[in-house]
This record gives structure tokens, sequence and C-alpha cells, in this order.
């Protein structure tokens, strides 16, 4: 795999290692892995979602799982981004309070429903929203419900992101990418172990 | 949009899925969008035509996943991928998911009862020592904060997996975090 790579970098995966090894008889998932990261986070068009509001949002979605290489590597992006730096002392601050335990959530009324959990709604705080602006406070609502209570999503979720002004479109590609840095996070965090277990 | 009907419990059975936000029309894609789609037939998918709206990140979406569950010229049996895919969906609540990769798990293992016992008593039903490793692992991978440890390495290694075995439950419970987060919220199953 080429040095480039995000996982691997993020794993601390060296070239020739026995992961790296076992990595490349995935090569076409580490690939597109890679191509998903570079397609969400330096796209070709950036179309009405800006790269800064994109390394914003993924700043929050892995400072929520904790402190870790992929959290700091977000936030670090965040900050040389333009336009993103001012965005970054709030963005920790949400962070703070958005953070919890997941996932919980309602399933459909119904035999499920004794598995129900409740847990945090989480609304970015009234201070921070002039500095974040309403797409990006929608964003940030948004991806905390993905993060934390996925199976909690409805139909008026959408409808509140239209109204933030995102278009639909947008919410696509908003959805990718806290849907996507749920899998980097987790895989990231699973070859670490392996290779802590192995050392 | 048509009548949705969902389902309110776990099963095997095949189901719908219907988007909340308008997918392309099938008439308005370009080739730019059928590259996204890879396979040409998912331009009959709602839910793949609502995704191809960003073509660039679904190509690589589906190309991730196609090789860490179709690619088993070594590895993990594809039967487990599917389970880990399943104990993933089972916990995060989609429904949607489930039904799929339960299916493909009963398919792949004909261990169709053991399935769906995960399905109707959820991640602590007892499948047994190789397949609780597997549930225990997806389960521990998918909460947040992280829960996977270097416990869980080891009682997958007690069931008999190696190192890359093992990289494919990382990968095929991880990914299935991707795709939940997606069906469940763009969208619903319908009966």
């Amino acid at each position: 795999m080429g040095a480039q790579d995000i996982i691997d970098t993020l794993a601390g995966i060296e070239p020739g290692s026995t992961l790296d090894a076992i990595r490349a008889r995935r090569l076409q998932a580490c690939e597109n892995a890679q191509k998903s990261y570079l397609a969400l986070f330096e796209p070709v068009d950036a179309g009405d979602f800006p790269l800064a509001e994109r390394a914003a949002v993924a700043a929050f979605v892995t400072g929520l799982h904790g402190e870790s290489p992929v959290a700091a590597f977000y936030r670090d992006k965040l900050a040389a981004t333009a336009d993103g730096a001012p965005l970054l002392d709030a963005i920790n601050a949400e962070i703070e309070r958005g953070k919890t335990s997941g996932p919980y959530g309602a399933y459909p009324a119904g035999p499920l429903s004794i598995e129900n959990k409740a847990g945090l709604i989480y609304r970015v705080s009234a201070e921070r929203k002039p500095v974040l602006g309403a797409k990006l406070v929608a964003a940030l609502e948004h991806a905390h419900l993905l993060v934390f209570h996925p199976r909690d999503a409805a139909a008026a979720d959408m409808k509140a992101l239209l109204a933030a002004g995102w278009s639909t479109t947008g919410i696509v590609t908003l959805s990718q990418l806290v849907a996507f840095l749920s899998f980097q996070v987790r895989v990231v965090s699973g070859l670490r172990t392996l290779a802590a277990a192995n050392a | 949009m048509s009548t949705v009907n969902p389902p309110v419990v776990f099963t095997q059975d095949e189901l719908g899925w219907v988007s909340w936000i308008d997918p392309l029309p099938e008439a308005e894609l370009t080739e730019r969008h059928y590259a996204g789609l890879v396979d040409r037939a998912r331009a009959k998918s709602e839910y793949f035509r609502l995704l191809v709206r960003d073509p660039e990140v679904l190509e690589a979406r589906t190309k991730t996943d196609k090789d860490i569950f179709y690619n088993v010229a070594d590895g993990l049996p594809r039967a487990e991928r599917e389970l880990a895919a399943a104990a993933t969906s089972r916990y995060n609540g989609c429904i949607y998911c489930a039904s799929v990769h339960a299916r493909f798990a009963s398919t792949y293992s004909k261990h169709r009862d053991d399935v769906q016992r995960l399905l109707d008593e959820g991640v602590g039903a007892d499948l047994g020592e190789r397949w609780n490793a597997v549930v225990k692992a997806s389960v521990a991978l998918a909460a947040t904060p992280i829960a996977f440890g270097p416990d869980n390495i080891a009682e997958l290694r007690r069931a008999g997996l190696d190192d890359a075995e093992i990289v494919d439950v990382i990968n095929g419970a991880a990914f299935f975090n991707w795709a939940n987060r997606l069906m469940l919220s763009l969208g619903e199953p319908s009966k």
C-alpha cells in the first residue's frame, strides 16, 4: 500500500509489516476506502458542502468517539482548512456537550419496543449558533443522531436539513461523510488493537 | 411515493426500502452516474439512485463493500463475514440491513435457525464459541465509544481465527456501521 494511505497512517501500519501484508489481500477495499476519503474531503467539486464544513463535521464526528489519532487528524484538518480555524473552538466545545454512549434509540412500536433505550437528544448550544451558522448547526445535530442513535432517524430529520438550506444532494454527501467516518474510525481502532496484541 | 408498511420485528424476509428524499430519476442518469452505480442494474433501486447523487463516493463505497464481502479467495468464510454484518445491524437497530445479511448468513452457513436466534433474541444469543466471538467483536466495535479491545482479539483467536480472518471481521463489522447509518437515516424499510 502507498505511504499516503490514510487508514494505514492513522493505524500506524508500517510497510512490510504482517498487517500490511494482510491488508494487501483486500487491496480493492483498501484502495476504495482511500478513494472514499478523497471523494469526501478532496472532491473534484465540493458543490454546496464547502471543505471547511466537511472538516468541521468530521472533527465533530470523530471527536464524539473519544480521543484518538483519527480525532486528532480531523481536528488538525479543520485547523488547516481555509475558513476552518475559526470554527475549531466551537466544534471542540460542542464535542464535549455531545459526548454520550450509543447506540440507543427507539424501534417502530411493537415487540421490539421493549428494547427501546432513551438517550441524549443533542442540540447545538444557542451561544455557538452564530459562529457555526444555520447550515452547520443542522449538520452537527444530524451527525450526532447518526453517530449515537441512528435508529431514531425519521423523515422529519430530512425536512430539518432541507429547511436549514441543505440540498438533497448535499444531504446525501453529508450522510455519506458521517457514515464513512463511522467506518474509518472503527477500522483504525480494530487494526490498532490487533497490532498491539501482536506487539 | 408508495405506501409504507414498516416491519416491526427483525426478519429474514425480503423487504423493500423507501427513500425520504428524492432519488435521481432513471431518465436523468448519465455515464458518470452509471460509473457510480458500478452495476448498471442498480439503476432500478431507489436507494442507489439516491446515493448516486454523489457518484464518486458511491462508486468507492460500493467497491469497498464488494471486496470486503465477496473476495473469498482467502480469509474468513463468507458466512461469518455476513454474520458480522448481521450482528452489527441487529445491534445498531437496522431492520433492513439485518434482513439482507441474515439471509446471506443463512444461505452460506446453512444454519438458518442460529441466524434467526440472533434476530429474535438479539446479540446475546448463544450461537456457539466461534459465532459468539464474531458477534461479540462486532458489537464491541459498533459501540460508541468503541469498546473493541484485546479481549475480543483473544476470544477470536481461541475460537480459531487467525489474524487475516480477524481483519475480515473488523472490516465486515466496521463497514456495516457505514451501511446501517445510510439505510436508517435516508429512508425506511417496507414489507
